[in-house]
Order: structure tokens, then C-alpha cells, then sequence
């Protein structure tokens, strides 16, 4: 979706304001956010929060931090997963139980749980489409739904520099279209393919992309 | 949210037993300095009820567990953060060897020491040089590596970062007061996969006699995001 998410390139957005001696959370409430949407045992494919971001209209999602985007999209997903109802979430009162008979994190369940992580790669043995060195160039698509293929490289030239391993594709999975695993590669855009003159020759932009975004140059 | 429908929402949570709601104001001790900022704006004002409901309705359904959050919030605030990307960088200088592990295969070499998991289940560390500089950002959203650096800062989840690091990223690099030579590359790395980036800075000059704790405390979260370098003398990796 060509929305303000994808934000890679875009112009006059202020300069940038490091804060010093920031806090992780700035208030209580951002902690918990994001403690939530950890812990959850959501009924969706995992990543699909940041999916639902990406569906805040515009305006609002620029005028919302960080943390409210997070709640706002996890909210969303709560409810069209059926797991919660708008009315439990406007009235703070649970109105039924766990009705998705969904997995309720235990506290001695938290370091095993950051521990493992949830890898994205699948030993799955897939032959590569591309090899090192070799010139590709970008699809030129415009979804109405999820990508990891940013406006900026669509159309554009790059160069494979390295070859990630099969991993599940972002793109299907989170719509719930399958993980269509496949190879990702670091692909290296020259600055001056992407922005022309005004960018200097040395400089570069490498982009994480799949198989499924990529041509033969 | 109106008014009223705040007015609800405090009573419903307190007819549910959920402690009370601190003052909005004492929340969001910084909203008040950058009000003009989208990425710092006014929150709204419902923002803190809401989260509270949220997590009254979740307890109350056996979906989370209190404690269990507690934790979640305690490990990101005090264990897992830039001093452990400030360690694997230490090690890397002073040991050649470990060094060369760290550029072919970041997770393992990481996980000698200790670190990985979420957010970090693939790594690829990057070296800056004198004639290369590396940068990494998340135009898309907000990937970070986590097990190295902890939570990203806002700066770095901000519009400003995402948009201009990859069409400028020297004059943003600027306004962090870096200045690169013309004939330095310069490499931005987009992580727009389940690929996190960690930048490798170069040991600053007169550090020779330094020890690993010593490096450590000079290595900073900037230096290893790709905004500044590390200097011989710093206040560490929590700036």
C-alpha cells in the first residue's frame, strides 16, 4: 500500500530531535502497550500488527506516537480476531473469557519466550533465483495491501550482494495468503539510481527483498 | 474520545478493581516540550484510559497475565540495551579473531556472549571504516536489533529519521555533526525484512591501551545505529 508508512525519501518532514538520557517508555502506559502486544497469544499471523499500522489513515497515523499506533492497531486486531469486542474495549469491561481458548503467557514463560525469538527463516530447500553480483531490478508494483518492497527501489536497478536463506514472505503472510517462503537478499541500489544527480556517486542504499520482488537485469 | 465516554471508561475500570489512573499530566512528562512535533505530539488525552482498559479486559479474559507484563517491561528497561551491542563492539576490537566471526555471521558470534532472541533472530554487523560509513534505518517501520541495542529511541522511529536517511544521509548525518569527506561511501541499510542491522564503528584513535570494560563504557548506541562515531573519551552507550 502506497501509504505514509513508507516513508523512505520523502521530503520536509523537520529535522530530526535526539533526546538526551531518553527513557525506553516515556510514561507507564507505553510500557504497557508494548508488553501486551508481546505477550499476546494473538489468533493472526504473526507481523500483522505492523500490517494494521500501515492502515491507520495518514493523518492520523502521523499525528499519533509511536506507542499509540501500537495500541490502536492492537486493539484492532483484538477485535477482528474476535478475541475482545469494541464495547469490552470502550467499557473496560470483560463481557466473556478467553472464547479463542488462546495461550495466557506466565511470568516464568517471558525470558524463554525473548529468548527464542520467532525466526523468519524455513529450512526449506529452495534453489535461489538470483546469485551474488548479479543485476536485478525492482518490480514496479503498487499493492493496495502489504509490502516490504518501499516505493523508492520500485522500477530501480540493483546489485545482489547477499543471500539471506529462504525466509517467509512478509508480503503474503500477514494478509493470510500463505508464508511463501523464498529467498531474501541484501540488493544494493547505487544512490544516483534511486535520487539521480543531486545524490553523490559513492553513496548507496542496500534494501532487504524476496525473490517475488525481483527481476533479472 | 469524548469527555463522557472518559468519564465511563474511569468508572468501569474502577467498578473493575484496576488501580486508579495517575493524573494525564504526570504521564506524559514531555508532551510539553514538543508540541509542535508530530513525533513527540500532545497525546491525546484518552491515550492512558484506554491502555488501562485494554489491559483490565485482557486480565479479566485469561489472555495476559500482570506479572508476566511487569517482567516483559522490567527486561526492556534494565537488561536488554545498548550496553551489550557496546560489548560484542569491545570484543571486536580487541580480538581479531572474534572480529572476523562478527562480520560473517553476527548471530552466532553474538551469542557468545550472551545475547539474541527476539528481534535479533538474524544479524548482519556492518564495519564502518575510514573510507566507508555505515547507517541503518527502518523506512518502513521501526526494526531495530533489539538484543544488541535494546528498544529504539524515538528519534529513530521518527518521520524526520525514516524519510531523510536514504535520499540525505549526509546532511542528516550533519545535523548529528558528522561530517563525511566527499570520497567516503556512504552505505545506508534499509531493514525492510527480518534483517537486523548493527553498525561496527571504528575504535577511535588513542584507545591503545584501553581494556574491554574501558571500550565498552566509550561505545554508544548513535555510534552503532551508523549516526556518530565513538570518540576516545564519551559518556557510553546509554546516550
Amino acid at each position: 500500500m502506497n501509504g505514509v508508512h513508507d516513508m523512505g525519501g520523502m521530503q520536509d518532514m523537520g529535522p530530526v530531535r535526539p533526546e538526551k538520557n531518553e527513557p525506553v517508555f516515556h510514561a507507564a502506559w507505553e510500557g504497557r502497550v508494548f508488553a501486551m502486544y508481546i505477550a499476546i497469544d494473538g489468533d493472526w499471523p504473526r507481523g500483522s500488527g505492523r500490517y494494521q499500522r500501515e492502515l491507520i489513515p495518514p493523518a492520523d497515523y502521523l499525528r499519533m506516537s509511536y506507542y499509540e499506533r501500537w495500541l490502536t492497531s492492537l486493539s484492532e486486531l483484538l477485535i477482528k480476531s474476535g478475541m475482545v469486542t469494541r464495547t469490552e474495549l470502550e467499557t473496560g469491561v470483560a463481557q466473556g473469557g478467553n472464547t479463542k481458548d488462546r495461550h495466557m503467557l506466565r511470568v516464568d514463560e517471558v525470558a524463554p519466550m525473548i529468548a527464542a525469538g520467532g525466526a523468519s527463516t524455513r529450512d526449506v530447500p529452495l534453489a535461489a533465483k538470483f546469485h551474488e553480483g548479479q543485476r536485478v531490478r525492482a518490480h514496479n508494483i503498487n499493492p493496495a495491501g502489504h509490502t516490504r518492497l518501499p516505493r523508492y527501489a520500485r522500477g530501480k536497478q540493483g546489485t545482489i550482494v547477499r543471500d539471506h536463506g529462504v525466509h517467509v514472505f512478509n508480503d503474503s503472510f500477514v494478509q493470510g495468503l500463505g508464508e511463501k517462503p523464498q529467498h531474501l537478499y541484501s540488493v544494493r541500489f547505487a544512490a544516483r539510481e534511486l535520487w539521480g544527480p543531486q545524490a553523490a556517486t559513492t553513496d548507496s542504499v542496500y534494501v532487504d527483498l524476496w525473490d517475488d520482488h525481483l527481476d533479472a537485469a | 474520545m469524548t469527555t463522557t465516554r472518559r468519564e465511563l471508561l474511569a468508572t468501569a475500570l474502577t467498578a473493575a478493581g484496576a488501580a486508579v489512573t495517575p493524573p494525564l499530566a504526570a504521564a506524559q512528562p514531555h508532551d510539553h516540550e514538543h508540541d509542535h512535533d508530530p513525533d513527540h505530539q500532545a497525546l491525546p488525552s484518552d491515550v492512558a484510559l484506554r491502555t488501562k482498559a485494554l489491559e483490565s479486559v485482557l486480565v479479566a479474559k485469561g489472555l495476559v497475565d500482570r506479572a508476566a507484563l511487569d517482567a516483559l517491561v522490567d527486561t526492556y528497561e534494565h537488561q536488554i540495551g545498548p550496553r551489550n551491542g557496546a560489548r560484542v563492539i569491545a570484543r571486536a576490537w580487541l580480538d581479531g579473531a572474534y572480529k572476523q566471526r562478527l562480520l560473517k555471521n553476527a548471530k552466532a558470534a553474538i551469542a557468545e556472549l550472551g545475547y539474541g532472541g527476539a528481534q535479533g533472530e538474524q544479524m548482519v554487523v556492518v564495519e564502518n571504516t575510514a573510507q566507508v560509513h555505515n547507517l541503518v534505518v527502518c523506512t518502513l517501520c521501526s526494526c531495530y536489533p533489539w538484543p544488541v541495542l535494546g528498544l529504539p529511541p524515538v528519534w529513530y522511529k521518527s518521520a524526520a529519521y525514516r524519510s531523510r536517511s536514504v535520499i540525505d544521509p549526509r546532511g542528516l548525518l550533519r545535523e548529528f555533526g558528522l561530517e563525511l569527506a566527499a570520497d567516503v561511501e556512504v552505505r545506508v541499510w534499509d531493514s525492510t525484512a527480518e534483517v537486523r542491522y548493527l553498525v561496527l564503528p571504528e575504535r577511535p584513535a588513542g584507545t591503545e591501551n584501553l581494556g574491554e570494560a574501558e571500550l565498552a563504557a566509550l561505545v554508544t548506541r548513535d555510534a552503532m545505529v551508523g549516526v556518530s562515531r565513538v570518540g576516545a573519551s564519551h559518556e557510553g552507550a546509554h546516550a
